[in-house]
C-alpha cells in the first residue's frame, strides 16, 4: 500500500491487514468487535475530514479578505472562467457522488458487481472532471492569466491562436451582458498598453507605508489621465504591511461605485456606455488568478488521491474483499470523495458566479 | 513486523518480587526490522523518544552557539549570516521536531493505551506512519540545513520568507510533512480514547494526562491544518510566485501572519498541555494523595484548548491590527490564566498534608510549578497590550515563552521521563546523580533565561547581531547558565544510558502510583493486558501499599 493511499483513508488503512483469525478475518487483534472497529474507523475518517475543511479553511479565508479588500478584482477576473466548463465539472461531480453513494450501498448489500460498475463509474467521471479541469487550465496558460509573477495576459493573442474555439472568452461567459466589459477585455486590452505593464509610468504613492512594501505605483489611475487617483490617506502603522495594495481609487462618477462595499471604488470596471479607452483591468488582477489556481489546484489535488483511492477499492473488490460484514473502506472513501466533491460546490459559485 | 501474539499468556500480570515476565515488548522479537516495522504502540513510542531527544540535542547546539556568540558585543565566533541561521534552526528544531512530537508522540503512545487498559491505539499503521512522516519532515529540515540554512525565523513571516535566498522550500516543506504527522497522531489519540476504552473507564476515571492528550489531540487535529496550508502557499510563493502573500504582487503579509499564528498560538498549548497532564500524574503519586478537585483540572484542559483557538491576534499587537480587535485579544489572553491557574493551584492543595516524596520526578515537578509560574505571570504583562508594545520583540518576549516551553513543556518532559523511565526499559537510574543533574539545570535554566527578562525589560531587542556593550553582563551571565543547563542534560543522559546496561531491575510500581500504567509488568508485554484490568478511580492511593521486601508498590486489586 502506499503512503498516498494511506493518507487518503487512513483508518481503512489499519482496518485491513493486521489480521486475527478469531472472528472475521479483518478484525484486528487490539479490537473487541467488529462494531468497535468500524465506528473507530468512522469517528477517525470524520476526524481526517475536518482536518480537510480547515485546509481548506485558510484559502476561503484568503479569498474572503481579498474579495472583501479588493471586490474589483475578482469580478474582472471571474469573466475569464467558463460557467459551461465549470458547471459541467459540478454536474459531473454530484454525478460521481452519486455513483459513490450507490457503491457504498452495494457494498452493503454484498453486490460486489455492482459495488464494480459504481466504482467504475466514480472513477470515469473524476476522469471527466480532470479532463475539463485540464481544458480550463490550459486556456488560462496560454492566456497568460497566471498567479503572481507569471501574470502576463495576452488575451488578443490568445483569442486568435484558438480561432473560434474560444469557449471560454468573456463575450461567450456573459451572453447576455453583450458588452462593454467583455468588448473591452476582448478587443481593447492591448491598446491600454501602461495596465498591461505595470511597471511602467511609475508613481509611486506617498503613503508612509514602509519603503520595501510600496514598490507597485497606482498604475490604474496614472494610465487614466482624465482621472487622477484620489489623495492618498497615508495609512502607517495601523495598516502598514497592507499599505502596497492601497488601492488607485478612480472618480467618483463611476455609475458603478454601488459595487464598492468594503470602501474600495472599483477600478477596472467600465461604466456601462463609456469609452473603450477605459481601463478594463484592475490593478494586481493577478490575485485573483494565483487564488483561483491555489484554490482549484488543491482540489484537484484531492480528486487525484480520490482516484487513487477508489482504484485501489476496485482491486480490493474484485479480490473479493468486501462483505455486509466488513465494507469499511468502501464506506471510508465513500466520505472521502463527498467532501471532496462537497469543496467544489462550494468553489464553483465563489469562483465562476461572482456578480 | 512483530507478531503481536507472542507474549500473550505467559505472564502478563505478575506477583510481586517475581523475576520478570520472560517476554515483554523488547525483547519479544530481535533485529532493526522488527522495530522498523513494528505497530506496537510502545515501540513506537521509544522510538519517538530517540527520535525527539535527538532533535533536542541538535536544537540544542544552535542554541549554545547562540549564547556563545553573545558572549561579547560584536562578533565572537561566528558571522552575522550564520548567527541568523543559528537562531533560526534553533527555534524550528526545537518547536516543530523536539517539542510539539516530544510528550504526545513520545509519552502519549507509550503509556495513553495501557494508562487505557486498551491493547493498542486505535490505528497502529497510521501511527507507524506518522512516525514515518516525522522522519521525513526531519530529514526535509537536514536537507534545508546542507543546502544554506533558513534565516527567517522559526515564524517565517513574509515577506522576508519569500525573499530571502536562504533555504526556505525544505524547511517549509519538513514542517508541511511535520503537520501531518502530528495531525494523524492527533487524530488517533481522539479515536482511541473515544472508542478503546475497556468496560469500567469511564471519562471521569481516566488519567488527568489522558485528559490532558485529549484536549492536546483537539488543538492538533484542528489547528495543524491551517498551518500545512500557510507553509503552502509559503512554498508556492516561493516557488512560482503566486502573489498572495507577496506585497509586490497585490498579497497581504499581515495575512501571513493571521495564518501562522492561528496555527501556531494553539501549538503553544499542544506544547504545554501534555506537560501540565505529566504534572497532574506526578504530583498526586508523588503526594500519595488523591488529587484536588479532579473534575476541574481535567475541564480546565478543554477550557485550554477552547480559548487558545481565540487569542492568536496577541502576537500581533504591533502589526497593524486595529485597537478594538486588540483588546479583544487581550482581554481573551488574559482569561487563558484562569484555567492555568486553576491547575497550579490544584497541584498545590494536592500537595497540602500529602505525603510528599521528593524522588528526582517530584523535583522536576515542583521546578515546573515554579518557572510556569513565572512564564505564565509574565504572559500577563505580555497580553496587555500597552506594555507589549514596549515589550514585543525584545529579550522579554524570549525569557517568557522559554519559562513556558523550556521551564514548563522540558521540565516536565523531563519529570516523565524520570517517572516511566522504569517502565518503559524496566531500569532504575541512580537517584543520588539525578538530583545532581536536576540541581544543575534548575540554577542554569533560570541563570539564563531570568537574566533574558532585565534584558529585555532595559530594551535589549531579539534575534541581534550586535549589542551595546551595556548589555554585556547580563549576555555573559545568561550564556554562562547555558552551559550549566547543557552540563546538567548531558549528565541525564549519561545515568540514563547508563542504567539501562548497569540499572538496578524496576519492580512493577517503584512510586506507588495508582493508574494502571503500574498494574502491568516493567516492561509491559506485548499487548499490556492479558485480561481487562478492573478499572476504579486514578487517584485512590489507598488501594496502594508499599510491600518492603520487594521494594515496590503493589496494587490491592492485583494482590488478592
Amino acid at each position: 500500500m502506499t503512503t498516498a493511499e494511506t493518507a487518503a483513508a487512513p483508518p481503512a488503512a489499519s482496518a485491513h491487514g493486521h489480521a486475527h483469525g478469531e472472528h472475521s478475518p479483518h478484525l484486528a487483534h487490539h479490537f473487541d468487535t467488529p462494531e468497535q472497529q468500524f465506528d473507530s474507523g468512522k469517528l477517525g475518517m470524520w476526524l481526517f475530514l475536518a482536518t480537510e475543511v480547515l485546509l481548506f479553511g485558510g484559502l476561503f479565508c484568503a479569498y474572503t479578505v481579498y474579495r472583501a479588500m479588493h471586490p474589483e478584482i475578482f469580478h474582472w477576473g471571474h469573466q475569464f472562467l467558463d460557467v459551461k466548463l465549470g458547471g459541467t465539472n459540478t454536474i459531473v461531480l454530484i454525478c460521481s457522488s452519486l455513483t459513490m453513494a450507490w457503491a457504498v450501498r452495494c457494498a452493503q448489500l454484498g453486490q460486489t458487481r455492482n459495488v464494480i460498475i459504481g466504482l467504475v463509474l466514480t472513477l470515469m467521471c473524476a476522469c471527466g472532471f480532470m479532463g475539463i479541469k485540464y481544458v480550463e487550465y490550459s486556456h488560462k496558460i496560454h492566456m497568460g492569466l497566471m498567479w503572481g509573477t507569471n501574470f502576463d495576459p495576452h488575451l488578443e493573442h490568445g483569442a486568435h491562436s484558438q480561432g473560434g474555439a474560444v469557449a471560454h472568452a468573456p463575450a461567450a461567459a456573459h451572453p447576455l451582458e453583450a458588452t462593454p466589459p467583455a468588448e473591452v477585455s476582448t478587443t481593447k486590452l492591448p491598446t491600454s498598453n501602461p495596465v498591461t505593464h505595470p511597471a511602467k509610468g511609475e508613481t509611486t504613492v506617498a503613503a508612509a507605508a514602509p519603503a520595501t512594501l510600496v514598490n507597485e505605483p497606482a498604475t490604474s489611475a496614472t494610465a487614466k489621465p482624465g482621472q487622477p487617483p484620489h489623495a492618498e490617506t497615508p495609512v502607517a502603522g495601523a495598516k502598514a504591511a497592507s499599505g502596497a495594495v492601497v488601492p488607485a481609487t478612480t472618480a467618483a462618477t463611476d455609475s458603478r461605485t454601488t459595487l464598492a462595499d468594503a470602501g474600495v471604488a472599483p477600478v477596472g470596471l467600465a461604466p456601462p456606455g463609456a469609452q473603450a479607452h477605459e481601463v478594463p483591468r484592475p490593478k494586481n488582477a493577478q490575485i485573483f488568478f494565483g487564488i483561483y489556481f491555489a484554490m482549484t489546484g488543491l482540489h484537484g489535488f484531492h480528486v487525484l488521491a480520490g482516484m487513487i483511492a477508489i482504484t485501489w477499492l476496485l482491486i480490493r473488490t474484485k479480490r473479493g474483499d468486501f462483505s455486509p460484514e466488513y465494507f469499511t473502506p468502501v464506506d471510508l472513501v465513500g466520505l472521502y470523495w463527498h467532501i471532496v466533491d462537497l469543496i467544489w460546490i462550494f468553489l464553483f459559485p465563489l469562483l465562476y458566479l461572482i456578480d | 513486523m512483530t507478531s503481536p501474539h507472542a507474549a500473550v499468556g505467559t505472564k502478563p500480570v505478575r506477583e510481586i518480587g517475581a523475576p520478570p515476565a520472560e517476554l515483554n515488548y523488547l525483547n519479544v522479537t530481535h533485529g532493526i526490522r522488527s522495530w522498523l516495522l513494528t505497530l506496537d504502540h510502545k515501540r513506537i513510542g521509544v522510538m519517538y523518544l530517540v527520535s525527539t531527544l535527538s532533535a533536542f540535542l541538535l536544537g540544542g547546539i544552535f542554541a549554545l552557539l547562540v549564547r556563545t556568540e553573545h558572549l561579547t558585543a560584536g562578533k565572537t565566533i561566528m558571522g552575522a549570516d550564520f548567527y541568523n541561521q543559528s537562531f533560526t534552526l534553533h527555534g524550528a528544531i526545537m518547536v516543530f521536531l523536539f517539542i510539539i512530537p516530544s510528550i504526545p508522540a513520545a509519552f502519549g503512545n507509550f503509556v495513553l493505551p495501557i494508562m487505557l487498559g486498551a491493547k493498542d491505539v486505535a490505528f497502529p499503521r497510521l501511527n507507524l506512519m506518522s512516525y514515518y512522516l516525522w522522519v521525513t519532515g526531519a530529514l526535509c529540515a537536514v536537507i534545508s540545513i546542507a543546502t544554506g540554512g533558513v534565516d527567517t525565523g522559526w515564524t517565517f513571516y513574509a515577506p522576508y520568507s519569500t525573499s530571502t535566498s536562504t533555504s526556505v522550500i525544505p524547511m517549509a516543506m519538513g514542517v508541511f510533512i511535520l503537520g501531518f504527522s502530528s495531525i494523524f497522531t492527533g487524530l488517533n489519540f481522539i479515536v482511541t480514547i473515544h472508542k478503546l476504552r475497556p468496560p469500567g473507564m469511564t471519562w471521569f476515571r481516566m488519567p488527568l494526562f489522558l485528559w490532558a492528550i485529549y484536549g492536546t489531540a483537539i488543538l492538533q487535529v484542528l489547528a495543524t491544518p491551517v498551518l500545512g496550508i500557510t507553509v503552502a502557499l509559503l512554498m508556492v510563493e516561493r516557488a512560482f510566485g503566486v502573489g498572495i502573500f507577496d506585497p509586490a504582487l497585490g498579497g497581504d503579509p499581515v495575512l501571513f501572519q493571521h495564518f501562522f499564528w492561528f496555527y501556531s498560538h494553539p501549538a503553544v498549548y499542544i506544547m504545554i498541555l501534555p506537560a501540565m497532564g505529566i504534572i497532574s500524574e506526578l504530583v498526586a503519586t508523588f503526594s500519595h494523595k488523591h488529587i484536588f478537585s479532579y473534575k476541574f483540572i481535567a475541564f480546565s484542559s478543554i477550557a485550554i484548548a477552547i480559548l487558545s483557538f481565540l487569542v492568536w491576534g496577541h502576537h500581533m499587537f504591533t502589526s497593524g491590527q486595529s485597537a478594538l480587535l486588540g483588546m479583544i485579544f487581550s482581554f481573551i489572553t488574559m482569561l487563558v490564566a484562569v484555567p492555568s491557574a486553576i491547575k497550579v493551584f490544584n497541584w498545590i492543595t494536592t500537595m497540602y498534608k500529602g505525603s510528599v516524596d521528593l524522588k528526582t520526578p517530584m523535583w522536576y515537578a515542583l521546578i515546573f510549578i515554579w518557572v510556569f509560574s513565572i512564564g505564565g505571570l509574565t504572559g500577563v504583562f505580555l497580553g496587555a497590550m500597552s506594555i507589549d508594545v514596549h515589550l514585543h520583540d525584545t529579550y522579554f518576549v524570549v525569557a517568557h515563552f522559554h519559562y513556558v516551553m523550556f521551564g514548563g513543556t522540558v521540565m516536565a518532559l523531563l519529570g516523565g521521563l524520570h517517572y516511566w523511565w522504569p517502565k518503559m526499559f524496566g531500569r532504575m537510574y541512580n537517584e543520588r546523580i539525578s538530583r545532581v543533574a536536576t540541581t544543575l539545570v534548575f540554577i542554569g535554566f533560570n541563570l539564563t533565561f531570568f537574566t533574558q527578562f532585565i534584558m529585555g525589560s532595559r530594551g535589549m531587542p531579539r534575534r541581534y547581531f550586535y549589542y551595546p556593550e551595556v548589555y554585556t553582563p547580563w549576555h555573559v551571565a545568561s550564556t554562562i547558565g547555558s552551559y550549566i543547563m547543557a552540563s546538567g542534560f548531558f549528565l541525564t543522559a549519561g545515568y540514563m544510558i547508563h542504567s539501562l546496561f548497569k540499572g538496578k531491575k524496576a519492580p512493577m510500581n517503584p512510586w506507588g502510583g495508582a493508574t494502571l500504567e503500574w498494574r502491568c509488568a516493567s516492561p509491559p508485554p506485548v499487548e499490556n493486558f492479558a485480561t481487562p484490568p478492573t478499572v476504579g478511580d486514578p487517584y485512590d492511593f489507598h488501594q496502594v501499599e508499599y510491600d518492603p521486601e520487594s521494594g515496590s508498590w503493589r496494587h490491592k486489586a492485583i494482590a488478592t
